[in-house]
């Protein structure tokens, strides 16, 4: 596989870093865009499932007899029908599309009714006898690890531990010792849900060719086609997955859904449409989303600021399935040192199976909750010593060109910029600690990937293919795997091809996310898509606009790498009187060439370290943000008021300003939906008196997020340093942001009151409690109180890059 | 999505004619106004009726009659409420309460009869069929237990109207109609306090107004606590309304609470503050002791002991504006928008 393209230095772009319209925009905005759930089929059939109403059980028996005989019913389905497990990881097929023996959480689905109408099918899903036997809930990590038995799953570490690992980036005891100061902090971030506008809908039918086409809302059609294989026992080749539209996933649609299964499996059987949709209820029981995490951090500075290392320990409430949690688990430690400067480091982490509804990836992705310890941590570092927050900070960033302890390698890096901005936006410097009683500026930075360095399947393949198709009518068509949740791919595939070409954007017919038509991409996640599709997009353009260059150039009479694409037109060199029209030149290329296509992928830089687990974590970029938000702390109430926040974050370069901006303001948003309110709560009934364990607030109303009313004006910088792993240099922006958001405003709160909420979410009555201690002279916080015995597994040692490591793992010692 | 269950849909024209097809379709029939609390009740399978009697074709719901006081046809909608000049030029916390019911699109449906009828609220109760089999249902719908309270005899779910603890401080009454003739009562004698059994009306009397005393000489404000500024139902809600000489020395007055209990709950405001003045220090005494009477329970948002602890801030909030002062910057931070001010 060629490199990729290195961002050309071109003097001026004719798209890039234009504010422009979305090529999806306008359907959006008129209604015209067709989701999953618009979706209408002649002869479609409706499906719902039936969900068990018990947080853990064995199932019997299934009845299915009434519901088949109800009027109306075409097929009802029961675990019976689906011998194969799926998980969107290799480690982790622990999920059946209809539960065979056991159901492990209020909601997972037992049989499915497949009906002439949704009334019908609900109708029919009442006449469906189950018979379970109750098993003990397990409701909490904390439960989970004390009690092995009843195991939720049959496989895992030991016990009901899903996830157990340790890795250790030097001596960190040894570091701790030595240090000036350790400081010990216990954090918990509540888990929280995506809350897509779109629930999730699927359409399955059968082409005319007898194949299986499923269109679906999902950011991953690549995974899903494969898990849809294996599932349905089909070759891949026969089915054809096409991800509508997602309006919006966050992370939520990353997951293969029973749902998809259920349906493709039942238009199969029946020869008919059948679609699905997911009523809000249901999306919180798919849910996937942020995990409950605690954390311990024990963190050694020296007495000016700076970091020696950190002992980090997580324990994450996983939910009842695997999913995405191997990952998830890796995630809660692996993206510490990309930050700040940090010696040695070590982590250990642990993800606890319970009878909740299965956690996943959500924007940012395991990430956000050790930002939030590490980032409020530091600020109490800095109170503690006397320094500046910003300031002790920004003399301990990151280089760029550099590697971490745990063989990272970061690339580009402007959060000293991004710091520096936040600060200067924010009249940090001159109004914090003088805006008055009850009001605070808080500040908070971050790191993010840009892109998985690794597919969750093991290959040695392009992560992103792109295939160009070029005609003499002028028309310019770009197809990619690559998916649109609403995060602008689209656009960012035509800009890229449409610079690349020197013609207008709205001259790219942009064909996305259909396994039957388009060359595979990995999917919408890990912020991974305009680099890895955009690099692939630049490869596939320079291989067209080699032809195009290569006819012109004889054309014109001049050499074809003096020939320039410009505004649809392509030029002799500097002389600006030679030129024809860029539809011209395609026909001069297809002429001497035949038809003008080429195909273009990408595979990201093999990863420095190379120890077991060095997979997670290496991406071929990184993004840094830099936040202040300032709050407003009613000290009768503890209400909190935000009214303003300010974020700079470093994009390496914008490609569409706007879509960059509404991403980064979007971030912030969903950021500080998640400090202020937003809670994937349960509630358990008395023991006693029932074994119920249910979801708090499954619903749009009572589920809380933030509404535009409560939103506070955003100030958002976009720094731009190019990246040269990037396409022109850009990197992502739909996650980052949204890191340091919540430390951000618990050091705002601090600052406004003198108080530390140790936990997320932060909420009036936290802040009241901890007033009210403060008032009694106790120790003014509120958070969690103990870290529970976790059996971490011996760590992992790998001594770092300036310890005279190799990036291997050091076995049988730690280093003196 | 959610479905609705099979019911038959009556559209009569009249009160009268309303009255009677309710009394001959007994206590299965419901009536439907705006339908914002009853359709998705009806999807939750809370109420089942197999008859709707809808009110929005009755002639004469909507209308607003002055004479003595103000009278307001139960088929205003909250928008319409909110925007009639008589409501925010004299009834200050009627158009502050109705201005912050849920959501531009529902107060446009939402009728004002239907916001104070509305169905009590619980956090185990406002769910699903099917979540609420998960915990094998409560006793307010298809169960035995209150699971709020699992020793309670009775349902604690909670009056969650915003207008209803309004319209009692401004002195409201209710005309109930039905085949057999009208009866006018207090609207704090609409109410009992029992999550089930919520309201006093019959099954077969049509809620067709809200009469309103006049409202010379009377000032009053309507604070809201929620979670969100743009949606959510009260976890508090206080109305206030003082009747003061020209010299500031109180002469009658109203306090109600709402959300904290299964009906609005009225403080002795009268007999705390006949005589006074309202001082920083009365405020502050009075917000006390009508605090005492909230007892809220575990089934809303919001964590219970710190709604009971801010009470009386949200009186004191109440109090503050009937008294003249400028609250538009607290206004501001609590509702997250400005409202009418107080009159």
């Amino acid at each position: 596989m060629n490199a990729p393209e290195k961002p050309r230095q071109k003097a001026r772009f004719d798209t890039i870093g234009k504010a422009r319209r979305r090529v999806d925009g306008r359907a959006k905005a008129i209604g015209q865009q067709r989701f999953a759930d618009d979706l209408v089929l002649p002869r479609m059939l409706h499906a719902k499932l039936l969900r068990s109403p018990h947080p853990h059980a064995t199932v019997e028996s299934v009845d299915v007899s009434r519901a088949q005989a109800h009027r109306g019913v075409h097929l009802v389905l029961t675990g019976a029908e689906f011998p194969v497990p799926y998980g969107i990881m290799p480690v982790s097929q622990d999920e059946y599309p209809l539960a065979r023996e056991r159901v492990r959480l209020v909601g997972d689905p037992v049989a499915a009714v497949i009906a002439v109408d949704e009334q019908t099918a609900t109708e029919a899903l009442r006449l469906i006898e189950v018979k379970y036997r109750l098993l003990p809930t397990i409701a909490s990590p904390e439960e989970g690890l004390a009690h092995p038995e009843p195991r939720i799953h049959d496989y895992g570490e030991q016990g009901n531990i899903h996830r157990n690992q340790a890795y250790e980036f030097g001596d960190v005891e040894e570091a701790l010792a030595r240090s000036d100061h350790v400081f010990e902090d216990l954090f918990f971030y509540e888990g929280n849900t995506h809350l897509p506008m779109e629930q999730q809908a699927s359409l399955a039918s059968i082409e005319g060719d007898g194949k299986l086409l499923l269109q679906t809302s999902t950011q991953n059609p690549h995974y899903l086609h494969r898990q849809l294989a294996r599932v349905l026992q089909l070759p891949a080749a026969h089915i054809r997955v096409i991800a509508t539209a997602n309006g919006g996933g966050f992370g939520g649609k990353c997951d293969p859904g029973n749902h998809e299964f259920v349906v493709s499996k039942a238009a199969l059987m029946l020869g008919r449409p059948v679609k699905i949709c997911l009523t809000r209820e249901e999306v919180f029981y798919q849910h996937r989303g942020r995990h409950p995490v605690l954390m311990k951090f024990r963190t050694g500075v020296t007495k000016d600021g700076r970091l020696t290392a950190i002992h980090l320990q997580t324990l994450l409430d996983g939910g009842a399935y695997g999913s995405h949690g191997p990952a998830s688990t890796f995630y809660t430690g692996v993206l510490t040192p990309v930050t700040y400067e940090l010696p040695r480091f070590k982590f250990e982490a642990c993800r606890v199976f319970t009878n909740k509804p299965a956690c996943g990836p959500k924007r940012g992705h395991g990430t956000p909750q050790p930002r939030f310890g590490q980032e409020v941590q530091l600020d109490k570092i800095a109170h503690t010593l006397g320094l500046d927050p910003a300031e002790m900070r920004l003399r301990m960033v990151t280089k760029p060109d550099s590697l971490t302890a745990s063989w990272l390698r970061i690339g580009s890096n402007g959060l000293a910029e991004c710091i520096e901005k936040a600060v200067e936006m924010s009249g940090w410097k001159t109004r914090r600690g003088k805006l008055g009683p009850g009001r605070g500026l808080g500040l908070a930075c971050s790191a993010y990937m840009c892109g998985a360095g690794v597919s969750i399947y093991w290959n040695k393949l392009p992560h992103s293919a792109v295939q160009l198709l070029l005609d003499r009518s002028g028309q310019v068509t770009v197809y990619c795997g690559a998916t649109e949740i609403g995060q602008g791919s689209d656009d960012v595939l035509a800009a890229l091809t449409a610079e690349a070409l020197g013609i207008d954007p709205v001259n790219v017919r942009v064909v996305t996310g259909d396994t039957g038509i388009t060359p595979i991409d990995l999917g919408s996640y890990s912020s991974r898509v305009t680099i890895m599709m955009g690099n692939a997009a630049l490869q596939a353009a320079s291989r067209v606009r080699d032809l195009l260059a290569a006819a012109a150039a004889e054309a014109l009479e001049t050499l074809p790498d003096r020939v320039v694409f410009s505004q649809d037109r392509v030029f002799a060199g500097e002389d600006s009187g030679k030129s024809m029209t860029f539809v011209e030149a395609i026909a001069a290329a297809e002429g001497k060439f035949g038809t003008i296509a080429s195909v273009g992928s990408y595979a990201p830089p093999k990863p420095p370290g190379r120890y077991k687990g060095a997979g997670v974590g290496p991406s071929p970029a990184y993004t840094f943000s830099a936040c202040v938000v300032e709050t407003e702390v009613d000290p009768v109430t503890g209400w909190i008021t935000v009214p303003k926040i300010w974020i700079a974050h470093d994009i390496g370069r914008a490609l569409n300003p706007v879509l960059a901006r509404g991403q980064v303001i979007g971030s912030v948003y969903m950021g500080l939906g998640e400090a202020l309110m937003e809670e994937q709560a349960f509630r358990r009934l008395p023991p006693k008196l029932s074994g119920a364990l249910v979801h708090r607030n499954p619903s749009m109303l009572d589920y809380k997020s933030l509404t535009s009313l409560d939103m506070p004006e955003v100030e958002v910088a976009l720094i731009e340093d190019p990246d040269p792993n990037c396409p022109y240099g850009a990197k992502e922006a739909g996650q980052g942001p949204l890191l340091p958001v919540m430390p951000a405003l618990a050091n705002a709160i601090h600052d406004a009151v003198g108080v530390r909420i140790d936990e997320v979410p932060i909420t009036p009555d936290k802040v009241l409690a901890a007033l009210a201690k403060k008032a009694k002279g106790e120790a003014p916080r509120v958070g969690p109180e103990r870290f529970p015995a976790v059996p971490y597994p011996e760590p992992t040692f790998v001594l770092p890059p300036w310890e005279g490591g190799d990036g291997n793992e050091l076995k049988g010692r730690k280093a003196a | 999505m959610m479905r609705l269950p099979w019911f038959k849909y009556c559209a009569p024209r009249s009160v009268e004619e309303a009255a009677r097809i309710l009394a001959g379709e007994g206590p299965r029939a419901m009536l439907i106004a705006g339908g914002t609390d009853l359709v998705p009740n009806m999807k939750r399978r809370h109420q089942e009726p197999a008859t709707l009697v809808a009110l929005r074709g009755v002639e004469g719901l909507k209308r607003i009659a002055n004479g003595a006081g103000l009278t307001l046809g139960a088929g205003l909608t909250l928008t319409e409420v909110v925007e009639a000049p008589q409501v925010r030029g004299h009834y200050a916390a009627l158009a502050q309460a109705a201005v912050q019911v849920a959501t531009p699109h529902l107060r446009n449906m939402g009728t004002l009869g239907g916001n104070v009828c509305l169905d009590t609220r619980c956090t185990y109760y406002n769910q699903s069929y099917e979540w609420r089999k998960a915990i094998d249902f409560c006793m307010k719908k298809d169960g035995e237990t209150c699971w709020v309270a699992t020793a309670s005899k009775r349902c604690v779910a909670v009056s969650s109207t915003d207008t209803a603890p309004a319209l009692i401080a401004l002195g409201a009454k209710v005309r109930l109609v039905s085949a057999g003739g009208e009866r006018e009562i207090a609207l704090t004698d609409l109410y009992n306090n029992d999550g089930m059994v919520y309201l006093t009306r019959r099954p077969d009397e049509i809620l067709t107004a809200i009469v309103l005393p006049p409202a010379a000489g009377w000032k009053s404000a309507y604070w809201k606590l929620r979670r969100r500024g743009a949606f959510d139902f009260p976890v508090l809600g206080v109305a206030a309304a003082v009747r003061a000489a020209p010299d500031g020395t109180i002469e009658d007055a109203r306090i109600v609470l709402g959300a904290v209990a299964s009906r609005p709950i009225v403080a002795k405001a009268r007999e705390l503050l006949a005589g006074e003045r309202l001082t920083d220090d009365v405020i502050e005494e009075v917000a006390a002791k009508v605090a005492s009477r909230a007892k809220p329970m575990d089934n809303t948002d919001l964590e219970i002991y710190w709604r009971k602890e801010v009470v009386p801030a949200f009186v004191g909030y109440a109090l503050r504006e009937v008294r003249g002062d400028d609250m538009r910057a607290t206004r501001l931070r609590i509702a997250r928008q400005a409202l009418p001010p107080a009159s």
